[in-house]
């Protein structure tokens, strides 16, 4: 059975690390990463294996079951124990396809990206770390051992955004990247506990534990009385609590400001970690937790729309006045992160008083897919951009311009992602953003146009980019110097393979949401377990079609030229709007100053000052104390015995004489 | 008849002779005898109260035969403490051995 083999999903990685990271310095550069590609390689297959047996299999009550094929009770504490085991369920089965695959593609791209590279095997050691992690943190059972992965997830991300130690920036981004999540990640583990200590449970729902073998249904109806006992507003805040640790991993406003430092580490990495796999964690998490969120802490939701809502808007605005490349796409990975969260939040009951109606589904299937299609070309358009910097050696757009004829490889495949993003039909973020925008609609007509617009704005700041590196003015004295050149057939194959997914994946989709043929994504994955067909609301389609369209143009007229004096003449009209979104509306100049002015002067300071000189004086004064009274003592010390005889007899007189006159 | 008060006097000069020479002496040996002189002055007491407080009585007669007994001991011990010293510092004068001194 291939649910028990489930388990070499995990241990693969992480032997692969053991090896390499013990005896991958004694091996050729070769080596190391065949093994890494090779055992990811098996666990892609696995993956897809586990996927197939999963998703064919007959559901029940026309629910797919969750399966449970290990779990065992790691830590008992009374009521509460803390489990370890692998949980099988629509959504943990199709982030193994997600993370395998992205993973694997990272693992082909990176033997030519990275060729050469100082550290090659410690680099395809840190990989395999990564990818045990992430996997470990989507098949977790509980949500205890899914902090546990979640953390070592940020461990992997600190050393890969480190991986160019040598290099000043490279070491602030990974200690920025690693400071701001454990601080979000503070506020997860006080929700888990405090979830845990009212609840006596770390399950992702009242559904019970789940017990080996014969998992539970999703949604079924939970343990109230717990939840009574524990008060109307400890789950809500808990879940909250939850929330804000994954704001911070999935870089959510005002935790976002590690993600575009995190481009300092390898370009592939980016492409896995910071774009496909890991920030998502946090879209996940709340996936996860769905059931209780929906049942418990309805409205708390609307704190995760309103965050989304607000990041992808900003996120999308710093993103149109970036000038590195990798910027721009984190700040796009940001705003499309966003995007997920808002189709999540927007997925309340519905208004009808049913449990779980469409709407609802709706919101989930869509923040689940486009996690999915998101992965996919944005993994690709990653990847592209490493190829380009890999030719052209920097990051700047302004080194670009006119590549389009150096790397027609890179060019096709970097247009199917920009079209994908921004939602042109036929491919797969159509599909996908369609259907989140959709459910915002559902939910309030102005969440609905806000995240039209933003969407629009995805258009718009995604073909400057193309436009800026493919098209636009040739920076010819920097091409003539060094002549771009197409990256090599390892590096070229996972682009085209990500790309051909981001097509196939958009062209069926539309095909069956315009023609309601089954299928399609929401008949895998839906907030019930259920076969959800997707039926696009035409309306709704062919408004953000025809704005997509619009912005593209905007983009196309603006930045495609040889010169551009729009683009200059808007710049020099506002000069100060351009500046603060370079500056990311001076987003790390306000942490900069809330963390070093107020909190380091206003409260470390003086805890410091309390620590060194009262906690610190206290025990120096005890420590002097006795130091000073054995130095006076030693004196009487003085090896001269009738000296001591003297005192004895003293002593003696002393005592006889008060003994008589008591 | 000797009167019990000169047991007494004899008793306190005996221990005082004693008690300055071993505050005095730099000698080992004649600290030791200073001590015996001690001892001496607490028999003398023993056997002088014995005779006074109880005529009939055993008691105070035995202390002194054992006090007797244990002062041999403890000049023998002594002297083999002397002789070591002797041997290892070369000298019988208690000043020289001040190795202990902190």
């Amino acid at each position: 059975m291939i649910y028990e083999l489930s388990f070499l999903i995990l241990l693969l990685p992480l032997l692969s690390f053991i090896v390499l990271g013990l005896a991958g310095m004694k091996m050729q550069h070769k080596t190391a990463g065949l093994i890494g590609t090779c055992s990811l390689g098996l666990i892609t297959i696995l993956s897809y294996w586990t996927a197939f047996e999963y998703f064919t299999a007959d559901r029940v009550n026309g629910i797919y079951q969750t399966i449970v094929p290990y779990n065992f009770t790691w830590l008992p504490l009374g009521n509460l124990h803390f489990d370890m085991g692998i949980l099988l369920d629509p959504i943990s089965v199709m982030m193994l396809i997600v993370i395998s695959t992205v993973s694997f593609m990272v693992h082909i791209y990176s033997f030519g990206y990275m060729h050469g590279e100082k550290g090659f095997q410690r680099y395809y050691a840190f990989l395999s770390l990564f990818t045990m992690s992430m996997l470990g943190l989507v098949l977790a059972t509980n949500i205890f051992q899914m902090y546990m992965f979640w953390e070592l997830v940020g461990v992997s991300s600190y050393l890969l955004i480190g991986f160019y130690y040598p290099l000043k920036p490279a070491i602030a981004a990974s200690k920025k990247a690693f400071i701001v999540t454990r601080f979000a990640d503070m506020f997860f583990l006080v929700g888990i506990l405090t979830f845990g200590y009212f609840t006596d449970s770390f399950s992702f729902s009242f559904a019970g534990d789940i017990v080996m073998g014969q998992g539970t249904t999703p949604f079924i109806e939970g343990n109230m009385s717990k939840a009574v006992a524990a008060g109307a507003c400890i789950i809500p805040t808990a879940l909250t609590l939850m929330f804000i640790g994954g704001a911070g991993k999935s870089a959510m406003f005002p935790l976002h400001i590690w993600l575009p430092d995190a481009m300092e580490g390898p370009t592939p990495v980016s492409a896995l970690i910071h774009a496909a796999t890991m920030v998502v964690a946090g879209v996940f998490q709340i996936a996860r937790m769905f059931p209780l969120w929906i049942q418990y802490a309805p409205e708390a939701m609307s704190i995760v729309v309103w965050v989304g809502v607000f990041t992808a808007f900003y996120a999308a605005a710093v993103a149109c006045a970036q000038s590195d490349i990798k910027r721009v796409l984190a700040f796009s990975t940001i705003s499309q992160i966003a995007f997920m969260m808002v189709a999540l939040g927007v997925s309340l009951p519905g208004h009808h008083g049913a449990f779980l109606d469409n709407h609802a589904q709706l919101g989930y299937m869509a923040g689940m897919f486009h996690l999915f299609t998101h992965a996919m070309f944005k993994a690709c358009l990653f990847l592209g951009a490493g190829c380009i910097i890999h030719a052209v050696h920097s990051n700047e757009m302004a080194l670009m311009g006119g590549l389009r004829k150096y790397m027609p490889i890179t060019n096709a495949t970097f247009l199917i992602s920009c079209l994908a993003i921004a939602g042109i039909p036929f491919f797969s973020g159509f599909s996908s953003k369609d259907e989140i925008i959709t459910a915002c609609f559902a939910y309030s007509p102005v969440v609905g146009w806000i995240m039209t617009g933003i969407a629009a704005m995805t258009a718009f700041y995604m073909f400057r980019l193309y436009y800026g590196i493919f098209w636009g003015t040739e920076n010819v004295e920097a091409h003539e110097h060094h002549t771009p050149h197409e990256a090599p057939l390892t590096m070229t194959i996972p682009l085209i393979v990500l790309s051909v997914i981001t097509l196939g994946v958009g062209i069926y989709t539309t095909l069956a949401g315009f023609l309601g043929w089954g299928g399609s994504f929401g008949s895998f994955v839906s907030a019930a377990g259920t076969d959800y067909t997707i039926h696009f609301d035409t309306q709704i389609a062919a408004t953000s079609t025809i704005i997509a369209i619009l912005s593209i143009c905007l983009a196309t007229y603006i930045y495609k030229g040889e010169s551009q004096p729009i683009a200059d003449r808007l710049y020099k009209t506002f000069p100060k709007l351009h500046r603060a979104a370079y500056k990311r509306f001076y987003q790390d100049e306000i942490w900069q100053f809330v963390t070093h002015r107020i909190i380091f002067r206003c409260i470390s300071t003086p805890i410091a000052w309390f620590d060194r000189h009262v906690v610190d004086g206290t025990f120096n004064f005890m420590a002097w104390g006795a130091n000073e009274g054995g130095e006076s003592l030693r004196s009487w010390q003085s090896g001269d015995v009738r000296q001591y005889a003297v005192w004895f007899i003293t002593g003696s007189v002393a005592l006889t004489l008060i003994l008589l006159c008591i | 008849m000797v009167p019990v008060e000169c047991y007494f006097v004899l008793s306190a000069l005996l221990f005082f002779i004693g008690v300055y020479g071993f505050v005095t002496r730099r000698n080992l040996i004649a600290m030791l005898i200073s001590v015996e002189l001690v001892l001496n002055a607490v028999d003398i007491n023993f056997a002088a109260i014995n005779r006074l407080l109880y005529p009939n009585g055993m008691e105070g007669m035995f202390m002194t035969l054992f006090v007797i007994g244990v002062a041999a001991a403890e000049s023998a011990v002594a002297i083999a403490i002397i002789i070591n010293v002797y041997r290892n510092f070369h000298s019988d004068n208690v000043d020289s051995i001040t190795n202990l001194k902190g």
